[in-house]
């Protein structure tokens, strides 16, 4: 191929693409990261580019087509420095949270003639979204505002926008892979094709007569310790089942041997030539088959040594306990009810793959991983451990993290990535795709929740039993502390004097499952809100009355079937007034619906404590730069969530200055101690309390060196702006600064905890004939305490009922009989987009939490947890069946109204 | 994505012989959406340079004739099937953007249950023309397609082009379509065409697309025992259930026989 040229945002490329090279991976290539891979399949849009004006996917459009075009990415919208009136509107409006979307977004609506401005959800059916439910997204697209300037030292409460913004909206945002490494290498995985086999022998020679293949890395290469690729700050909450590579694979899609190359299509050729000899063994892929006798045993290990508790009957974790007497309670019931519930195996779906690189520093020969985690600290822990490498040797730092949602307190490549990077001391990289996420990654835990539930004849409830099993999958990874919130929270939320617990996390040899956005929650708080509505319709009464009378009140303990939890209380409550919210929502007029449709309305309830139990630990680090600005480091890491936008917040507020004057470093294991990480809805109240501490400390420090400095005592020093006023002579911090260097640390070790609730309630009309349902109206009320940043929370709880939607009404990640994922693009595995996904209306509850930083509480994970159940209970009452099994979707749904 | 294992891009008017491992090109948004670890050559259609649609009494549709060409035809066209064309442009899962790239005749060739273009073509008459290095052949769209991802295609084998006759072009038509989730992917397709006689075709909740016709427009129960009669397999994927596949061309069918009559 002669003569190819393409001009790319106005420069030009002549170098000739590969034969089968796809346009996104050449622009990239070529630098130009604003393009980004989100399936790199066609489904996603977040590799749009514009090929002589026209929008297209690049990941789909051959490179060599380019020839003579003119290409458009992210980073050529804005002209002479002027960013595009859309950037600008994504700007204002915040139109993103992690904005591994908002390029593809962007680039698509830059492109709209009217008609297609005029139906959005038919526009924007070809981008996804994970992290905003859309509306921040409409209205950005229509050129809505929300994004403020406070004054200084008022910003707390106030729409700041997120510190990252401007590199959102012009493509040049960092995220994991966005970095060019000269020398690169290319991991690409052997995988497994049996759900159990023993493997017998590899042969790679093959693989490494591949030109550019360096060495192919199996479990003769692994260390022979064993971890857990969950991250916890306890490692004992996980059990330590797994190796890099093992030599008995227990899932279709188990990672078999790594291949490094010098491209990815060398590396690709070498992983196809790979021949391993497997002996194949029994499997089992229900979870309770996989509990009866005679079963196949997945992990044939010590208990204590491996912390699984019975690993020849399958049982990872159990739980059984019972507060009161379950017997009793129910014999004084005036009706009972009891139902087995079902949710499926689900995927996180963050935008950005997994994915890690490794080099070594050229002068300290010191080896840094840059990777796509939550958890910074914990995988460098966890890595030191593997490894035997000192911590000062590694270093971890996230980029900006496209999306986690749980998917990502889990280390499943950065153990690869220093595996390969040790043995060939060269810089290597492994970045995940879309198929590998769904066969190979995690998934949210399945469960099947049997409810058995009693009360008087008012709605009091006098038993409340569950019965659940989790099905874990081929690796235990989370699979306890899944297990045991499921049943915590879920629980305590409403009092009754008898409770039992009976639970199982079952190993089985499918996809492993792990982290989720509800941790566990959601799937019981399905089960239970749908038994309580049943119940209530049972008796007669209306459920909300019944979630009244018997969710917890203000100042009542808060009791699971185990019995009180140690450092878990009420700090505040706001259930009672985001109950109101619904009533009141419910009182409205219904408005028109289609002929012949069935309406209803429904609720549930959820409640979730605002940090996880026996520690997570924060830490931040405040330091007064020359020129009088401060840099706040802080270990947690930021993918959309918005925790940076408020520990700004809190650190200017609490110095009294312009958020400007406070730059952030974050996610690097040089910048702090320790951080536990962004997961269990931390950000906020354990990240934030540790910056606000800092904050508070470094005000101290400042007066006192402001009172030294001026000889003025500190008594008569206060905060101004820039300096600090000392009895009318004002120093500003420039001069501060130029004396001993002030730095601050803070930190928050997580404890007391409080909860926060949350309340979705839906009006839904039903076509019988159909099975389609549409969404007339959708409240959430949040209990977030203080809302820090009304704009963001509300983005938060946007995103988090839109997960909860797609849980509810579309998403499941299915398997064959051999436990292989048969649903592993986003073609098959439909994710939400902006034409499913409802308008919310949110409300916040007007409260203070006495434990959190400045009354706040979390809400990231939490309006997840409602969802799918007001959706099942709006069907509910509109239709008199009670669907049991999620999804809910239209085929569902008929066959469901069909049957009765 | 990247296709790795192909070494060539091939025009297709340079003669040379049909190798294993050679894929034609079109589009490429089903090529480049997932591996293809079997090709080694692309030979590119698009090179032919062929005129996209050619209306001359009847219409001829080459197979390169992208999505958004044709929508912009049928919009343009002021014919009665103009509507039609463009509620079968719609029925992709695909956005408006892969329009740009993806082609009538890849969307025939891949023969998914779900392909909006064989509905389109099957339901006004389309017969295929297929090319080899030896000699053409002329198939009707509904035996083009003969299972999911299956057509009647040899290797080395090309469609040219598809002609939709002159008559089809002015009949009535109704369109219905389902899926499971708002601008989804079809789980059932159904279109009717009227003029003297009716004919209804069904796609997306079988394997294969099922042609249904009636000298004269037929009964409630006759239609629903013509459909019960004809299709015994219901496409079983994750689009949809079989049971709801059934149910709703029953109801669809009947609508449109209502709307037609
Ligand atoms: C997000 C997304 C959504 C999609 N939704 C749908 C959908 O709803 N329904 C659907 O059916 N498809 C869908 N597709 C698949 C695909 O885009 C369409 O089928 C499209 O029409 C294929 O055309 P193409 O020109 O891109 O084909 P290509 O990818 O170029 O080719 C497809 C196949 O056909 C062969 N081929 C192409 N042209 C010829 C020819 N003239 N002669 C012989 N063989 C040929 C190729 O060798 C290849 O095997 C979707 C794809 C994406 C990315
Ligand atoms: S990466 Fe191209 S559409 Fe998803
Ligand atoms: S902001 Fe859209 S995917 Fe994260």
């Amino acid at each position: 191929m002669t003569g190819f040229e393409v001009r790319v945002n106005g420069r030009t490329h002549d170098d000739a693409p590969r034969p089968g090279q796809c346009l996104r991976t050449y622009l990239r290539g070529h630098g130009w990261f604003g393009v980004k891979k989100g399936c790199d399949a066609g489904d996603c849009g977040a590799c749009t580019v514009h090929v002589d004006g026209t929008p297209v996917h690049s990941c789909l459009y051959p490179a060599l087509r380019a020839d003579g075009k003119q290409v458009t990415t992210v980073e050529g919208l804005a002209t002479d420095g002027e960013l595009h009136p859309v950037q600008e509107q994504f700007l204002a409006a915040q139109g993103f949270q992690c904005g591994f979307c908002t390029a593809g977004f962007l680039i698509t609506a830059a492109a709209l003639d009217d008609e297609g401005r005029a139906d959005l959800p038919r526009a924007l059916k070809g981008n996804l979204c994970r992290c905003t439910g859309y509306r921040a997204i409409e209205d950005a697209i229509t050129g809505v505002k929300h994004v403020e300037e406070p004054a200084d030292g008022e910003a707390v409460g106030r729409n700041l926008g997120a510190p990252a913004g401007p590199q959102v909206v012009t493509g040049t945002a960092r995220y994991t892979f966005d970095v060019d490494v000269p020398g690169l290498l290319h991991i690409k995985l052997v995988r497994s094709p049996h759900a159990h086999a023993r493997i017998t022998g590899i042969d790679t020679a093959a693989a490494l007569a591949v030109p550019g293949v360096r060495v192919v890395l199996t479990h003769e290469d692994a260390p022979q310790r064993l971890y857990s690729s969950a991250q916890h700050e306890i490692v004992e909450d996980d059990p330590c089942d797994t190796r890099v590579f093992d030599d008995v694979v227990r899932h279709v899609g188990q990672r078999v041997a790594a291949v490094v190359g010098e491209t990815e299509a060398a590396a690709e050729a070498g992983a196809r030539l790979v021949r391993v000899d497997y002996e194949v063994l029994p499997a089992v892929t229900d979870a309770h088959a996989a509990m009866r006798p005679g079963a196949p045993v997945v992990h044939d290990k010590d208990p204590v040594e491996a912390r699984i508790a019975r690993p020849a009957d399958n049982v990872l974790a159990e739980l059984h306990d019972e507060f009161g007497d379950f017997a009793a309670g129910l014999a004084e019931a005036d009706a009972v009810y009891r139902g087995t519930f079902r949710t499926p195996r689900a995927q996180h779906a963050a935008l950005e793959t997994h994915g890690a690189l490794a080099w070594f520093d050229a002068e300290t020969g010191r080896l840094t991983v840059r990777t796509s985690t939550q958890t910074p600290f914990l995988t460098r822990r966890s890595l030191c451990a593997l490894f035997d490498l000192p911590e000062s040797d590694l270093r971890v730092v996230a980029g900006r993290v496209g999306g986690g949602f749980g998917g990502k307190q889990e280390m499943l490549v950065e153990d690869v990535v220093v595996l390969a990077a040790l043995r060939l001391r060269e810089p290597v990289k492994l970045e995940l795709t879309r198929s590998e996420q769904f066969s190979g990654s995690t998934t949210r835990h399945p469960f099947t929740v049997e409810v058995e539930v009693g009360a008087k004849a008012d709605g009091t409830l006098t038993a409340l039993r569950v019965h659940v099993v989790s099905d874990t999958g081929a690796y235990g990874n989370h699979g306890p502390g899944v297990l045991f919130h499921s049943c915590g929270e879920s629980i305590a939320a409403y009092r009754c004097p008898n409770k039992r617990t009976d639970a199982y996390a079952v190993y089985t040899h499918n996809v492993p499952s792990g982290a989720y956005r509800g941790y566990g929650l959601g799937q019981v708080i399905f089960a239970v809100e749908s038994a309580l509505d049943e119940l209530a319709h049972r008796l007669g009464i209306d459920p909300l009355l019944l979630r009244e009378r018997s969710a917890v009140r203000d100042g009542d303990p808060l009791t699971t079937a185990s019995g009180a939890e140690e450092d878990l209380l009420i700090g505040s409550y706001g259930l009672d007034q985001c109950l109101d919210v619904v009533r009141a929502a419910r009182a409205e007029p219904v408005g028109p619906v289609p002929g012949g449709w069935l309406v209803g309305d429904g609720a549930a309830l959820s409640m979730i404590a605002t940090a996880p139990p026996r520690g997570h630990f924060g830490e931040a680090r405040l330091r007064l730069l020359a020129d009088g600005t401060f840099e706040l480091s802080v270990g947690t890491a930021e993918f959309g969530n918005g925790s940076t936008t408020v520990h700004r917040q809190l650190a200017a507020s609490a110095l009294g200055v312009a958020t400007s004057r406070v730059s952030i470093r974050q996610s690097d294991t040089d910048l702090v101690r320790h951080d536990t990480g962004a997961f269990g809805s931390t950000g906020v109240v354990i990240a934030g309390t540790a910056v606000l501490r800092a904050a508070e400390a470094m005000v101290g420090a400042l007066l006192g060196a402001a009172a030294e400095r001026s000889g003025v005592d500190v008594s008569r020093c206060a905060l101004v702006g820039r300096g600090v006023d000392c009895g009318g002579r004002v120093v500003p911090f420039s001069e501060l600064a130029a004396g001993e260097p002030l730095t601050t640390t803070g930190h928050c070790d997580g404890t007391p905890r409080s909860v926060a609730f949350n309340v979705h309630w839906f009006r839904l009309a039903v076509d019988p004939g159909t099975g389609e349902v549409r969404v007339l109206r959708s409240v959430h009320a949040a209990d977030a305490g203080q809302v820090l940043n009304p704009m963001q929370c509300r983005g938060q709880v946007e995103g988090g009922v839109a997960q909860g939607f797609g849980a509810a009404v579309a998403e499941h990640v299915d398997t064959g009989a051999d436990g292989a994922v048969t649903t592993a693009a986003f073609r098959q595995y439909h994710v939400p987009t902006f034409a499913d996904v409802p308008r919310t209306e949110v409300h916040f509850a007007d409260v203070t939490d006495p434990l959190g930083p400045l009354g706040a509480k979390s809400m990231s994970e939490s309006p997840f947890n409602p969802v799918a159940p007001a959706y099942a209970n709006a069907l509910r009452a509109a239709t008199g069946v009670r669907f049991t099994d999620l999804p809910l979707t239209r085929d569902r749904v008929w066959l469901g109204l069909s049957r009765d | 994505m990247d296709l790795n294992t192909v070494v060539e891009v091939r025009d297709p008017r340079v003669p040379g012989p049909w190798l294993p491992g050679d894929a034609w090109l079109a589009g490429g948004t089903q090529l480049f959406s997932e591996p293809q670890p079997l090709v080694r050559r692309l030979v590119d259609l698009t090179r032919f340079g062929w005129p996209p649609v050619t209306l001359g009494g009847d219409l001829e549709l080459a197979a390169t004739c992208t999505i958004a060409e044709l929508s912009r035809f049928g919009r343009d066209s002021g014919l009665p099937v103009a509507e039609l064309v463009e509620q079968c442009c719609r029925a992709f899962l695909a956005s408006f953007k892969v329009w740009n790239t993806a082609t009538v005749g890849g969307n025939l060739c891949n023969a998914l249950p779900a392909g909006p273009m064989i509905s389109l073509t099957a339901a006004l008459d389309g017969v295929c023309l297929l090319r080899t290095g030896g000699g053409e052949r002329r198939v009707p769209v509904v035996d083009f397609v003969r299972g999911a991802g299956e057509s009647v295609l040899t290797d080395g084998e090309l469609l040219r082009s598809i002609t939709i006759p002159e008559a089809a072009l002015h009949r009535r038509s109704a369109f219905r379509q389902v899926s499971l989730h708002a601008h989804g992917r079809s789980g059932a397709l159904l279109i009717g065409t009227a003029d003297t006689g009716f004919a209804l075709t069904i796609t997306a909740a079988t394997p294969r697309p099922v042609r249904l016709d009636f000298p004269t427009a037929p009964t409630a129960a006759e239609l629903r025992s013509a459909i019960l009669g004809t299709v015994t397999d219901w496409y079983d994927d994750i689009h949809g259930l079989p049971a709801w596949r059934r149910h709703m061309v029953l109801r669809l069918a009947e609508e449109i026989r209502e709307e037609l009559a």
